[in-house]
């Protein structure tokens, strides 16, 4: 009896070793996974899934990143544009690049069209692009990894 | 002496608050700017403007046509390859091969496929159709190339 009171009161020593350990463990994870990249992405896009979209080795030349919703609507610096409404925007960018002292024709225009969406509105949307004098054009799907 | 002794062989507690307080601030911080993102790549199209743009490949072969047909709900309802019936994507992946060869000896470098859809036809039938054209991937994760050179037809009006 006389023991455990004494074993009372003394302090605790916890060993803080193993959780030290997993906590910079975690650290280690979150920096390797840190991605600073910009890559433009969008909830409201669902891309087309396709076994041969390998991620380009270096990042494309001039890129502006066009994403066309399912209901014809394109996404144009975070906000919905009407599709025939879009070819104000990309004459904004023409002329940004002018004044840079850049060809339109060296952009590459990013088609993140949805799965969903209409061929006929994103061949409409190459063609505005195309009038303002965008000339490289890529198609972008997400990665399929299920084969 | 012996007090020396006893003195030296004291272990010195470290204070490990703050730093266990650091090093949780960081893995809030590493935790919030966590960002996955997902896989994405890229099809190259040839849309040179007119037809005198676009340097034409030595020796072309006749391109490819590929089209397809959409019923109302821009579902696909038919699929050709040169004016042939193809039945799904696999088979005209196989028709292309056929056509073309792969390895060295390969035409694949030198034929363009033009793909003539309906325009309310759903867009990823043209990713996958781009997908079996553009290359075939093998059972060991090997990528085989077929052919590149991928550009639509003219739009149809609506």
């Amino acid at each position: 009896m006389a023991r455990k009171q004494s074993d009372g009161p003394s302090k605790t020593d916890i060993d803080m070793t193993p959780m030290i350990d997993m906590t910079f463990q975690l650290i280690t994870f979150f920096v390797f996974t840190l991605n600073f990249s910009t890559a433009v992405q969008d909830d409201r896009v669902q891309l087309p899934m396709s076994q041969l979209a390998k991620p380009a080795e270096g990042p494309s030349i001039e890129p502006i990143t066009l994403q066309l919703m399912d209901d014809g609507n394109v996404i144009y610096s975070g906000e919905p544009v009407p599709l025939q409404d879009i070819g104000g925007h990309l004459e904004n960018e023409k002329r940004v690049m002018i004044s840079a002292s850049k060809e339109p024709s060296s952009a590459t225009v990013i088609v993140r069209a949805d799965g969903r969406s209409k061929t006929g509105d994103v061949q409409e949307l190459i063609k505005i692009c195309q009038e303002k004098g965008f000339e490289k054009f890529v198609l972008r799907a997400q990665y399929d990894e299920s084969k | 002496m012996a007090a020396k002794r006893e003195a030296l062989s004291d272990k010195i507690a470290i204070d490990m608050t703050p730093m266990i307080d650091v090093v949780f601030q960081l893995i809030t911080f590493f935790m919030l700017t966590l960002k996955t993102v997902i896989t994405e790549g890229d099809f190259d199209i040839r849309m040179p403007l007119g037809t005198s743009a676009g340097a034409p490949a030595d020796d072309p072969l006749p391109p490819v046509r590929v089209k397809m047909t959409a019923g109302a709900g821009g579902e696909r309802t038919s699929l050709t390859m040169n004016g042939q019936g193809v039945g799904d994507f696999d088979e005209l992946r196989r028709r292309v091969i056929d056509l073309v060869g792969t390895g060295p000896g390969s035409n694949a470098d030198r034929t363009e496929v033009e793909l003539d859809c309906d325009p309310n036809l759903k867009y990823e039938n043209v990713i996958r159709a781009v997908t079996a054209v553009s290359g075939m991937v093998q059972p060991d994760g090997t990528v085989v190339e077929l052919i590149k050179k991928i550009k639509f037809a003219p739009p149809k009006k609506r």
